[in-house]
């Protein structure tokens, strides 16, 4: 009986192995295609030597930013704004934690930062990856938490001591624990309200503002959320509302730093010089999200930090 | 080159001294895929088998709803499962998000349909001709599938352990569900791909190569005892 099925099972066999030489064939020749167009544009940079051209003589410009900053939608103003003044860059956008962007920044994988993480900003500075670094402008955290309120925190105007009281009634409390500005914000408090934050109440997602809202609003926590976010996703929270504000402490200053390893570092300082200039300042920034939200959701302030 | 190889370098290290979070993170990942794997066997190969001997009025519907689930983006997946066990959605009192069981689920509809449609094929392409004989010899009809399924293993195998992949692989389905948590650096619902996404957000490149490392070591494993398995197969098909 099995040598009944052996011709068909052959032929079987046959037809698969000359599949898997096609197949295999394909994504060869696509690999090798990647790989030629990878190494023809790298030409393409290295022959520009200092900085990189690429479309029609433009330079590339790499911003790394946060994900918070991309979420609130201010590039989106604020990047076309930038490519209209200054047409001669191929400005492209990273969004990652400010962690990873200054990462980038001290590869020399990215160009300029814009970034909200003072204490990591002051290291990579001191650590010489870094060139100049202007105050660009500030937004403000929230307390965030559900409405049955079990740490009894609203109103209060001293972030630490709400955290504090969070801990103390071992309340549910997401962070973000990744690196980002939010997290290191979260931490300086935690550290303000003389808390170590551990045990089952503590928990931690890895994942950005947005995700860790979600997490929150489904499992009934707390977290301490930047307001651009807030505000862009609070209708599709039904569980959640805002319970602290206001505290000097839940400000959050942004830097733009200029990279040491940039391989545009003309467009790097152009771009530092262009966000901090008062047109900038006054007709972009402080005017963004005035319309949607009735108030703007950053304080521009380069002429005012130190 | 030099962050390249820093991170083998910490990565191997990390895995050589046993780090605990990595090695929590490698056992929720495996257990996770291992168990939505064995329910897509349990579901997938009585189905796959099914269409592929038996033609029915709505064959071709059905069949065509295997194959969109064979081609169903994993973050469709993750969304409907993430809706279904919402606060707000059907199933939101069972208060299942954010846990191994969500993401069993959804990677259980990742690698039910992938196991699904390969066995079909196996036991589609087993000769009409084995069946026939098996029962003019006096088979029972479950005998038969039985003879069946065995002359098709080795397809169905390889099912099993795509299946098995596309579940272990799955990144946006499970961070959806799962939450990527963990609590005072003990991980609860984080995998090695969700896990990975997230280092690598935060810079943390060596660790995030640590589980790049297990997740290429396990698919030569895999792929080793696969091919085994076949060779093997094959040595007493010539055999015989």
């Amino acid at each position: 009986m099995i040598g009944s099925a052996l011709p068909g099972r052959l032929h079987c066999r046959g037809n698969l192995g000359l599949g898997i030489v096609v197949a295999l064939a394909l994504v060869l020749g696509l690999a090798v295609l990647v790989t030629a167009c990878g190494s023809s544009s790298e030409a393409s940079t290295t022959a520009g030597s200092e900085t990189t051209t690429s479309v029609a003589g433009k330079t590339d410009l790499v911003l790394a930013s946060t994900t918070s900053t991309q979420d609130s939608g201010l590039f989106d103003v604020l990047i076309p704004a930038f490519t209209e003044a200054f047409p001669k860059y191929n400005m492209k956008v990273v969004a990652v934690g400010s962690g990873e962007a200054l990462k980038l920044g001290q590869t020399g994988d990215a160009d300029v930062l814009l970034v909200h993480s003072p204490a990591a900003e002051t290291e990579f500075m001191t650590a010489g990856y870094g060139m100049g670094r202007k105050a660009v402008m500030y937004n403000d955290f929230i307390i965030i938490g559900p409405p049955s309120d079990p740490a009894k925190i609203k109103g209060m105007t001293d972030a630490a001591a709400a955290f504090k009281k969070i801990a103390d009634s071992q309340s549910l409390f997401y962070s973000r624990g990744d690196k980002s500005g939010t997290n290191a914000k979260e931490l300086t408090l935690w550290k303000a309200a003389g808390v170590t934050p551990s045990g089952d109440w503590y928990q931690t997602t890895g994942q950005g503002m947005g995700e860790t809202l979600t997490i929150a609003d489904q499992k009934g926590g707390y977290t301490l959320a930047d307001r651009g976010t807030w505000l862009a996703k609070k209708d599709s929270l039904e569980n959640l509302e805002l319970l602290v504000e206001g505290d000097k402490a839940l400000f959050n200053q942004y830097h733009a730093i200029t990279c040491q390893a940039a391989k545009n570092m003309q467009g790097a300082n152009d771009f530092m010089n262009w966000i901090v200039s008062p047109y900038v300042q006054q007709n972009i920034i402080a005017t963004y999200g005035l319309d949607k939200y009735g108030r703007p959701l950053f304080i521009p302030n380069a002429a005012t930090a130190q | 080159m030099g962050v390249f190889w820093d991170a083998i370098k910490q990565a191997v290290s990390l895995l050589v001294h046993g780090d605990r979070y990595v090695y929590e993170v490698m056992w929720m990942s495996i257990r996770v895929a291992g168990t939505a794997t064995i329910f897509g066997m349990i579901v997938g190969i009585p189905i796959g088998t099914w269409l592929a001997i038996r033609r029915f009025w709505g064959w071709g519907a059905a069949a065509t709803v295997l194959n969109v689930g064979l081609m169903l983006p994993p973050v469709v997946v993750g969304l409907f499962v993430f809706l279904l066990l919402s606060r707000q959605g059907p199933f939101g009192s069972l208060s299942l998000l954010y846990t191994s069981t969500a993401m069993i689920i959804a990677e259980f509809f990742i690698a039910a349909p992938v196991i699904a449609a390969i066995t079909m094929g196996g036991v589609a392409s087993v000769p009409k001709d084995v069946r026939l004989q098996a029962m003019g010899l006096g088979a029972s009809r479950w005998q038969t599938i039985w003879l069946v399924l065995r002359e098709a293993r080795v397809t169905i195998i390889s099912g099993i352990v795509a299946g098995f992949g596309a579940a272990i692989s799955e990144v946006g389905a499970v961070m959806m569900v799962g939450g990527n948590l963990s609590i005072a650096g003990h991980n609860q619902t984080g995998t090695m791909t969700t896990a990975t996404m997230s280092l690598v957000r935060q810079g943390e490149y060596a660790t995030a190569m640590a589980f790049g490392l297990i997740l290429i070591l396990l698919a030569f494993i895999i792929t080793f005892l696969l091919t085994r398995t076949q060779q093997g197969v094959r040595r007493r098909w010539l055999q015989s």
